[in-house]
C-alpha cells in the first residue's frame, strides 16, 4: 500500500488514449520519419499553391507586359519575365495548379480503374482472371509513354483528355499491384466466413476485401501522383499535353526554355526545379507512408518500440518513488 | 519447364495480334486527315479537291472499310515483311525503322548498363551499412534521381555547359563504324540521363533485397563460419539478392523506351523516338502503327526473356 491509501495504479499517462487512426499515423510520421514529414510539407505547399493560385500569383496567367521582355529578376517580377513579358513566378504558380489537378484527379481515376479491374479479377479467379490478365498483359507491353503520345495526338490536347488518358494507362498498370494484394488476403478465414453466412461476392468485395487492401491502395496512390505529374510534364514538353495557352511546367520548359536558352537560361531552370522538388516531396512522403502502412510491418516495429519506451520510463519512476 | 516455355511462346503471337489490332485502330481515328495534308502540300490551289482526294485515298488504300485495311496491312506484313510505304515521302517504312532502331537500341543498352553499374554497388553498400549517414545520403540521392525529370536534366546539360564552357554535344550522329570513341562519347551523356531514373529505382530495390537476404539464416551461418564480410557479400548475398533486381530492370524497359523519345528529341539523335514524334505530327498512319507494333513486340519478347532468365537463375522457381 502506498501513501495514497490505494493500490498502486498506473498513472493516467499509461492508459492508451483513444486517438483516431489518422492522428496516430500523423504522429508516427513526424516522429519516426522526418524526411517523410518534410515531403508532406512540400505536398501541402503544392496543394495550397494550387488551390489559392488566383490569390497568390502577383500577375495573371498570360498577362503580357510589353515593356518588359526577358527581364532578369527584379522587385516587380520576382523571377523575371519571359519573351512575351509574362511574369515567370505567376506562371509557375499557375503551373502548380495544373500539375496538382492533373496529378491528383488522374491518379484518383487510375486507382478507381485499378480497383475495378484488380479486385474482381483476383477474387473471382479462374477463367475470368486469366482473360483479364491477358488484356492487362497486352496493354502493358506497349510502352506507356508511346501510347500516351499516340492517343493525345488523336484526341487533341486538353486537360480533361490528359486526365482521362493518364488515368487509364496508369490504372491498368496499378491493377496488377492491387490484384496481388487481394490474392494475398483471399485465403483468410474472414473471407470464407463471409461466404459462409451468405454474403454475395459483391458485398464481400466491398465490405471485406476493399478495406483490407486499403493500405496498398493508399501507397499506390501517393506514388502514382508523382508519376502522373511527371508524365503530364513530359507530354507537355513534347507538345502533346496541355493546350498552348495553359501554363504547365513541362511546356514552359520546352517553349520558352529551349527557345531562349542561350539568352536567358533561367527560363528553363525554374519549371524543372519546381517539378523536381514537388516529385521529390511526393516520393518521400509516399515512401514514408509505405513504411508506416506496409501490412508486413503491421503491429511490429515502430509502435511496439514506443510503447516499450514509455513503459520503461514509468517503471523507473515507480521504482524511484 | 519446357512446357512452360512452349506455353509462353504460344501466347506471344496472340498478344502481338491483339496489340496490332489495338495499335491499328488507335491510329485510324486520328483527326486531321493526312490526305488533306498531302493534297494541300502538293497542289498549289486550283485543283479539283474532290477528285484528287479520291485518287490519293485510293493510292493509299484508304477508301475501303477499316477491317479490310487491317487485313491488307497484316497481309503485307506477313507475306512481304513490309510495313508499308510512308504516306509522307514514299519511303519504305521498314527501312526507315530499321535505320533508326540501332540508335535507340544503343542508347537503351548503354542506359541500362550505366544504371546497373552505378546502382548495384551503391545499393549493396547502402544495405550493408544500413541506417548510417552514407546510407541516408545515398537513399536521398536515389529518390532525387527518380524525381528529376529526364527532359529537365537533358535540357540543363544542353544549356549550361554551352554558356559556361562553350561546349555543346555534336549535332550530327557519329556512326559507330566510322569513329567508335566519338560515337560512345556522343551517346554516354544521353545514356546517363536516360538511365538516371532506372538507377534510382534499381538502387532502392537492390538495397531492399540485400537487406532481406542479410536477415536470412544462411547469411547468419556464413558469419558464424567466420567468413569475411567481402566473401559473404560477393558470394552469398549478391547472388540471392540480385535476381529480383533483374526482373525490375526488365520491367523498366517500357519506361526506357518512353524516355528515349524525349532524350532523342533533346540531344538530336536520329532514333525511333524522333521518328515517332515526326510521324505523329505528320499524321503518318502506317509509320505510327509500324513503330508501335515493333516496340510492343520488342517489349513482349524482352519480358519473356527476363521471366525465363529469372526461372533459370533461381532454382527455387518451378514452372509447371
Amino acid at each position: 500500500m502506498d501513501s495514497n491509501g490505494g493500490t498502486a495504479r498506473p498513472s493516467k499517462k499509461l492508459e492508451n488514449k483513444r486517438h483516431g487512426l489518422l492522428y496516430d499515423l500523423f504522429r508516427r510520421l513526424i516522429v519516426e520519419k522526418p524526411l517523410g514529414a518534410f515531403g508532406l510539407l512540400i505536398v501541402i505547399i503544392l496543394l495550397l499553391t494550387g488551390i489559392f493560385a488566383n490569390f497568390i500569383a502577383p500577375f495573371g496567367m498570360n498577362e503580357m507586359h510589353l515593356s518588359a521582355f526577358l527581364h532578369p529578376p527584379s522587385s516587380t517580377y520576382w523571377l523575371g519575365t519571359d519573351q512575351m513579358g509574362r511574369d515567370i513566378l505567376s506562371r509557375l504558380i499557375y503551373g502548380a495548379r495544373v500539375s496538382m489537378i492533373i496529378g491528383i484527379v488522374a491518379t484518383i481515376l487510375s486507382e478507381a480503374i485499378a480497383i475495378l479491374i484488380g479486385i474482381p479479377s483476383a477474387f473471382i479467379g479462374g477463367k475470368y482472371d486469366m482473360i483479364v490478365q491477358r488484356f492487362v498483359d497486352v496493354w502493358m507491353s506497349m510502352p506507356p509513354f508511346i501510347v500516351l503520345m499516340t492517343v493525345m495526338s488523336i484526341i487533341g490536347s486538353g486537360m480533361f483528355q490528359l486526365i482521362i488518358v493518364i488515368g487509364i494507362t496508369a490504372g491498368i498498370g496499378h491493377s496488377r499491384v492491387i490484384r496481388s494484394a487481394v490474392m494475398g488476403i483471399k485465403s483468410n478465414m474472414y473471407i470464407q466466413a463471409s461466404d459462409a453466412i451468405g454474403c454475395g461476392p459483391i458485398r464481400t468485395m466491398i465490405r471485406h476485401i476493399l478495406p483490407n487492401v486499403m493500405a496498398v491502395i493508399i501507397i499506390s496512390f501517393t506514388l502514382g501522383v508523382g508519376g502522373a505529374i511527371l508524365q503530364e510534364a513530359s507530354l507537355s514538353f513534347l507538345g502533346f499535353g496541355v493546350p498552348p495557352g495553359v501554363p504547365s511546367w513541362g511546356s514552359m520548359l520546352s517553349n520558352e526554355g529551349r527557345q531562349f536558352m542561350e539568352i536567358y537560361p533561367a527560363l528553363a531552370f525554374w519549371p524543372g526545379a519546381c517539378l523536381t522538388i514537388v516529385v521529390y516531396g511526393i516520393n518521400m512522403f509516399g515512401d514514408s507512408v509505405r513504411d508506416l502502412l506496409d501490412p508486413r510491418l503491421r503491429g511490429g516495429v515502430g509502435r511496439y518500440n514506443l510503447k516499450k519506451k514509455n513503459v520503461q520510463k514509468i517503471k523507473e519512476k515507480l521504482v524511484n518513488v | 519447364m519446357g512446357s512452360y516455355i512452349i506455353r509462353r511462346l504460344l501466347w506471344i503471337p496472340i498478344t502481338v495480334i491483339a496489340v496490332s489490332i489495338l495499335v491499328f485502330l488507335m491510329v485510324r481515328f486520328i483527326p486531321g486527315n493526312i490526305v488533306d495534308l498531302i493534297i494541300a502540300q502538293s497542289s498549289q490551289g486550283n485543283v479539283d479537291v474532290v477528285a484528287d482526294r479520291l485518287a490519293v485515298m485510293h493510292a493509299f488504300g484508304l477508301d475501303v472499310p477499316v477491317y479490310v485495311q487491317y487485313v491488307h496491312w497484316v497481309g503485307n506484313l506477313v507475306l512481304h515483311g513490309s510495313l508499308g510505304i510512308s504516306m509522307w515521302d514514299n519511303t519504305n517504312i521498314t527501312s526507315d525503322i530499321m535505320q533508326s532502331l540501332p540508335v535507340t537500341m544503343e542508347l537503351g543498352i548503354m542506359a541500362i548498363l550505366v544504371g546497373i553499374i552505378i546502382s548495384i554497388p551503391i545499393g549493396v553498400y547502402s544495405a550493408i551499412r544500413q541506417d548510417t549517414i552514407p546510407d541516408y545520403i545515398l537513399r536521398s540521392f536515389a529518390v532525387i534521381l527518380i524525381s528529376i525529370p529526364a527532359f529537365w536534366i537533358g535540357t540543363m546539360i544542353m544549356i549550361y555547359p554551352a554558356i559556361w564552357w562553350g561546349w555543346s554535344p555534336p549535332m550530327q550522329l557519329i556512326p559507330f563504324a566510322k569513329d567508335p570513341l566519338g560515337n560512345l562519347g556522343q551517346f554516354i551523356l544521353p545514356a546517363v540521363v536516360l538511365g538516371a531514373g532506372l538507377t534510382g529505382s534499381s538502387m532502392r530495390m537492390t538495397r531492399t533485397m540485400v537487406l532481406e537476404v542479410l536477415r536470412q539464416d544462411y547469411t547468419r551461418t556464413a558469419w558464424a563460419k567466420g567468413l569475411s564480410e567481402r566473401v559473404i557479400v560477393t558470394r552469398h548475398v549478391m547472388r540471392n539478392a540480385l535476381i529480383p533486381v533483374i526482373t525490375i530492370i526488365g520491367m523498366q524497359l517500357p519506361m526506357i523506351i518512353g524516355g528515349s523519345v524525349i532524350i532523342e528529341d533533346i540531344f538530336s539523335l536520329p532514333g525511333i523516338g524522333r521518328l515517332m514524334i515526326e510521324a505523329l505530327s505528320q499524321r503518318n498512319y502506317p509509320m505510327v502503327s509500324g513503330i508501335n507494333l515493333i516496340l510492343a513486340t520488342f517489349v513482349i519478347i524482352i519480358n519473356l526473356v527476363v521471366d525465363l532468365t529469372y526461372g533459370f537463375l533461381d532454382p527455387r522457381i518451378h514452372y509447371q
